[in-house]
């Protein structure tokens, strides 16, 4: 039986109840919106990326707990890192939901890997990190988790 | 006397158990569960029956038409329609809406027109219209809710007009357990020439349907929300309007003869069933109407009630706790949303305590946006549900309390 504390760790709770860097970023300079339409998930990725670094990254939007946590989560683990580390986090990010092995410091980010055991909320976990690929690329449609 | 424990023993399904704990299944308006009794029915057909049917002259061959037709004459009798060949089978609710919408639709709307759907409707009910009117220049309107989830009063009156051509309107409504005022709204339609599509999915499980005594042109309804299989479902139509119609697909079993300057289309209720269709589908939803039918729509409707009036109960003493839906006299569904918790994460808690229910936006999005919710979590009981499993449920929303709001 999969332990809901595994996937509703205190970390998680306390970013769904006090999410890092939420509201608007005026000098954004990439951005996307993210759309789960299987729970109504709604996100908007806001960054500001100079010389090939992420200066900054703030998210707005509503969704579950695990969506929320993860896009704050993501926020804090982006800041400072190049595109191409990135990109790095989100393939291990990638692996680690998905159960599957990965030799990527994921760092705090750890603290989602309980949501392996639940694969209906991959996606929920999943949503931030497709956002973040869609905002790098700045494509203009909503990404959609679906 | 209604009898829950036997009922439930006749539900293999409702024996076994998720997480660890005995499955309290609670997301019926979503797909029933199915008795042994349907099981059976498709297990039968395949292990004794099966047989293309409409064709060969050899015994089992015979024996499934017979088999097939007989589950038409059920279906005639549980709607109350006038005559077999009104009844056409298709996949589904969905796929009869858009045999309507595509067969009637064309061949009878033209730029300005107006089609009728209410914002209660599943997309089932909307997204069809909406192709039609791409298609023809129709042009689509919605009668608003209510913050009760009703119909705004008076607005069915004031929007049906010279240019309402067919009003979409579903019986029950999926999302809020809204049962809405069809038979008058069908009075309306009829008063200025337009015709009246019923939406019957969520309404067939618990209340009798009299289609003659509605007058509506169309209705539709699938067999899985009604202790049937996946994958059938009926279009009941007015013959003189499917007589009307051009067909819907084109294929084996709707031709009357075929050479390639010309083809002649069979007769109803064939016309519109191309292909060989579900056999093992519609003989098991013959046995589900028998079985609904055995147990009686009033007898079930009764014990849904109490069910609800009792979840309704624990709800409203639930702090946090928002009912959406409150209309008086609604059927079987209990959507709700609780304060500083998302429905997604109330769902996965609720399955690990064995209590299924629906979380999400239950194919009506446009109801979310109306209630200003991304989502509800979403309760609906059937005949074999219990007291018990209701107090299971509040039980279990008391541990997402507990992780969430502690």
């Amino acid at each position: 039986m999969s332990d809901l504390r595994d996937l509703y760790q205190e970390v998680i709770f306390d970013h769904n109840r006090h999410p890092r860097n939420f509201g608007p970023l005026t000098d954004a300079n990439r951005h996307a919106d993210g759309f789960n339409p299987l729970c109504g998930d709604r996100l908007t990725l806001n960054l500001r990326v100079k010389d090939g670094v992420i200066q900054d990254a703030r998210f707005e939007g509503s969704g579950c707990a695990i969506s929320t946590a993860s896009a704050s989560l993501m926020t804090e683990a982006l800041k400072g890192k190049t595109e191409a580390e990135a990109a790095v986090l989100f393939d291990g990010f990638h692996h680690m939901v998905m159960g599957e092995p990965t030799t990527v410091d994921l760092g705090k980010l750890a603290v989602l890997a309980g949501v392996s055991e639940f694969p209906a909320r991959v996606k929920c976990a999943s949503l931030a990190w497709h956002t973040l690929n869609a905002a790098l690329k700045n494509e203009a449609d909503p990404v959609s988790t679906e | 006397m209604f009898d829950v424990a036997a009922l439930r023993s006749q539900f293999p399904i409702l024996q076994r158990e998720v997480h660890g704990r005995p499955l309290v299944y609670l997301d019926n308006a979503a797909t029933s569960q199915k008795p042994r009794s349907v099981i059976e029915a498709e297990r039968h057909y395949y292990e004794a029956l099966n047989a293309n049917i409409h064709r060969g002259v050899h015994t089992l061959s015979q024996e499934a038409t017979d088999a097939f037709e007989a589950a038409r004459d059920k279906v005639r009798d549980f709607l109350k329609a006038r005559r077999r060949e009104e009844i056409i089978f298709t996949r589904g609710a969905t796929e009869a809406i858009n045999l309507v919408a595509h067969s009637w639709g064309r061949s009878q709307l033209k730029p300005g027109d107006e089609i009728l759907v209410s914002e209660m409707e599943h997309h089932a009910n909307i997204v069809p219209w909406q192709l039609l009117c791409e298609a023809t220049g129709a042009v689509l309107k919605v009668i608003p809710i209510d913050e009760r989830g009703a119909l705004v009063p008076g607005a069915v009156e004031s929007m049906i007009n010279a240019r309402t051509r067919l009003v979409g309107i579903t019986q029950v409504s999926n999302a809020l357990g809204t049962i809405n005022p069809v038979a008058r709204i069908i009075r309306l339609a009829h008063a200025v020439g337009a015709v009246v599509l019923v939406d019957g999915a969520q309404a067939v499980p618990h209340l009798a349907t009299d289609v003659t005594a509605l007058d509506c042109d169309f209705y539709v309804f699938s067999g899985h929300k009604l202790y049937g299989p996946t994958g059938i479902g009926v279009l009941y139509g007015k013959q003189a309007l499917l007589e009307k119609m051009p067909p819907y697909q084109g294929g084996g079993d709707m031709i009357s003869q075929v050479t390639f300057k010309k083809t002649t289309y069979n007769d109803l209720p064939y016309k519109f069933e191309a292909g060989t269709p579900h056999i093992a589908g519609v003989v098991g939803l013959g046995a589900a109407i028998d079985f609904v039918q055995s147990v009686g729509l009033e007898a079930i409707a009764a014990h849904e009630d109490r069910l609800l009036a009792h979840a309704t109960q624990l709800a409203e003493g639930f702090e946090g706790l928002k009912i959406i839906g409150t209309v008086p006299g609604k059927a079987s569904i209990l959507s709700f949303v609780l304060k500083g918790v998302h429905p997604h994460d109330i769902g996965t808690i609720l399955d690990n305590e064995g209590v299924a229910i629906r979380t999400g936006h239950h194919c009506a999005m446009p109801v979310m946006d109306h209630f200003g919710v991304p989502a509800t979590a979403r309760a609906s009981f059937a005949l074999y549900n219990t007291t018990a499993e209701v107090d299971a449920l509040f039980g279990a929303l008391r541990r997402v309390e507990e992780l969430f709001l502690k």
